[in-house]
């Protein structure tokens, strides 16, 4: 096991090291001097040459590049051109949002999800089963910011419950924050509720009619027992799987999602670092969040080793 | 004939896939009104109270600016899933082909682009070449290319592993004439099924990046920007937020299912 972790934690470092290589080829390789796209079209030769220097752009690129990654270890993703505040304390403090934004929206959709994917495995071709199949299927077509303007509209403009968007900051209180936060958790766990309750009633399907389901409703078990006891934990893999997968999908959710309802998170700061042309942070952010997804997968994949012997099994 | 009309999933999607061609087509020849023209006077106004959907901040007719919009968003997002089919598919028949350390590095390839979501790798590109069609279509295909790449592979190689290729080796095909005469024209239905999902899916990630003004440029209508032009105007006149956001759920079920339906369809085990 020990073996396997290792290599499995040297092809993470790997991959987080190419996707490096490869965000740092796209920002410094394409055409189109970085200073002048921050500064603008009127900003002086002597202005952009100090701008320049200032970021290291008058360095050969494999330096820069290296400088770059040893900042990253030690802590240090270098300083916003707009905010004039270091990097990393700008993504730390914009994850307090994002962070619990993503988890309220991953637990939101595995609750949805699993009883509704479970009933509709139970109830198979069933009129359950077939109004589970049309949430499904609507719930995967539409926008998350689509489902945000309309709880908007719902809740803020017509009802007035709630405040359209904005973030009171953590500071107010932890209902207060939550609160900010569970239309957007609500708008960003709808799509990803739609595709694990497919994937967990295929998953429950399969397992109900195994050996062990079986045994377990022969010895008595009740029918409902039985599948969440034996068939759903056995069915969780699928589902496990499916919510690393969709993480990519999750994230991209939240830039648009955060940025309909005017929350202070990471989506937002990759937006207004692009409006801003603030190149430094629209690097370290996209990094960021690939490393976020990269390291999302490798988890999911580990957990997926722990749980199963057989795969544990295939990989040595 | 009969089989397909037996399948409502199937039924359902390609009808709703054909009325999306149609107007997206009827849009190049003929809408009610001019999509960009505005008409102050008429600003805001309810479905039915003006042109069959209402009016815009601008008074132009959002009828027409929906059916632009379709047009817009089907044209962008079937170039991009050209872009990842074609590259996907090739890289996966030639992996297919070759594979040793090839297989790996493509495969761990594929894991490093599909980390980089296409609404970031927009931003990124369009920093430096500007936003706009070119920018969504490179940045949604190539988020495809290993969606593509990863089917093509798994489904070519248990291609190869049949008598039928076995008997080809044997003759002395070409790797090249086997992967042309006998992979790709049995993994076609998959690739097939696999276009339809994620046209579906590309159509949501161009009005991600349309509604970020990350897509085609104003006065393009697209559905992406009618969204997020319509943030302003929600508790006075929440239909321009309702009906483009409309009219892409039904794209995108519309395509979904059409999609479900063929793959069963097509699939050699009810056949």
């Amino acid at each position: 096991m020990i073996s396997i972790l290792l290599r499995r934690i040297l092809s993470l470092l790997v991959t987080l090291l190419v996707v490096s290589l490869l965000i740092f080829c796209v920002m410094n390789l394409l055409p189109g001097d970085p200073a002048s796209i921050m500064l603008g079209t009127s900003a002086s030769p002597e202005t952009l040459a100090a701008l320049r220097t200032q970021l290291g752009l008058d360095q050969p690129l494999p330096v820069r590049y290296l400088a770059w990654l040893t900042g990253i270890f030690h802590g240090d993703l270098g300083q916003s051109y707009t905010y004039g505040v270091p990097v990393a304390g700008l993504i730390a403090e914009r994850l307090a949002v994002t962070l619990p934004l993503a988890l309220m929206a991953i637990v939101m959709s595995v609750a949805i999800a699993v009883p509704l994917g479970v009933q509709a495995a139970r109830r198979h071709n069933g009129v359950f089963d077939f109004l589970a199949g049309i949430f499904s299927y609507v719930s995967i077509a539409v926008p998350a910011f689509w489902v945000g303007l309309l709880l908007i509209i719902a809740f803020s403009s017509m009802l007035g419950w709630m405040p359209a968007g904005g973030f009171p900051g953590w500071g107010a209180g932890l209902l207060a924050g939550l609160q900010a936060l569970l239309k957007p958790a609500i708008a960003l766990a709808l799509p990803q509720a739609g595709v694990l309750t497919r994937v967990a009633r295929a998953a429950v399907l399969e397992v109900m009619n195994e050996d062990y389901v079986r045994t377990a409703r022969a010895k008595g078990l009740s029918d409902g027992v039985a599948i969440w006891r034996h068939a759903v934990p056995n069915a969780a893999i699928p589902v496990v799987t499916m919510l690393g997968l969709q993480f990519t999908f999750l994230i991209a959710g939240a830039v648009l999602v955060e940025n309909v309802f005017n929350l202070p998170g990471l989506g937002r700061l990759a937006y207004q670092a692009l409006s801003q042309r603030d190149i430094i942070v629209m690097q370290d952010v996209v990094l960021f969040f690939s490393a976020l997804v990269i390291i999302m997968n490798f988890l999911v994949d580990l957990a997926y080793l722990m749980i199963d012997p057989r795969l544990r099994a295939n990989a040595q | 004939m009969t089989r397909a009309l037996r399948r409502p999933v199937f039924l359902i999607g390609f009808v709703i896939t054909l009325a999306l061609f149609a107007v997206a087509l009827l849009s190049l020849v003929w809408t009610p009104f001019a999509p960009a023209k505005m008409n102050i006077v008429h600003k805001l106004k309810a479905p039915f109270d003006f042109g069959f959907l209402g009016t815009d901040q601008f008074g132009r007719d959002v009828a027409s600016m929906l059916m632009v919009g379709a047009w817009n968003s089907l044209s962008t997002s079937i170039l991009a899933v050209a872009l990842g089919a074609s590259v996907g598919t090739s890289v996966g028949v030639i992996v297919a082909m070759r594979r040793g350390w090839l297989e790996l590095v493509v495969m761990r390839g594929c894991d490093i682009i599909f980390a980089v979501p296409p609404i970031l790798s927009a931003m990124m590109l369009g920093a430096f070449i500007g936003s706009g069609r070119f920018t969504a279509i490179i940045a949604i295909g190539t988020f495809m290319v290993p969606v593509f790449a990863r089917l093509t592979l798994g489904a070519a190689l248990q291609i190869w592993t049949r008598d039928y290729v076995m008997a080809a080796i044997g003759i002395g095909r070409s790797k090249t004439k086997i992967t042309l005469v006998h992979v790709l024209p049995n993994i076609s239905n998959q690739i097939i099924v696999q276009v339809t999902i994620q046209l579906g899916l590309a159509i949501l990630t161009e009005a991600g990046l349309s509604f970020l003004g990350l897509g085609m440029p104003p006065p393009n209508p697209t559905w992406g920007r009618m969204l997020a032009d319509a943030q302003t105007f929600l508790g006075q006149a929440p239909w321009l937020a309702l009906l483009p956001g409309l009219a892409i759920a039904f794209a995108v079920l519309g395509l979904n299912m059409l999609g479900d339906g063929l793959r069963d369809l097509l699939d050699p085990r009810d056949n």
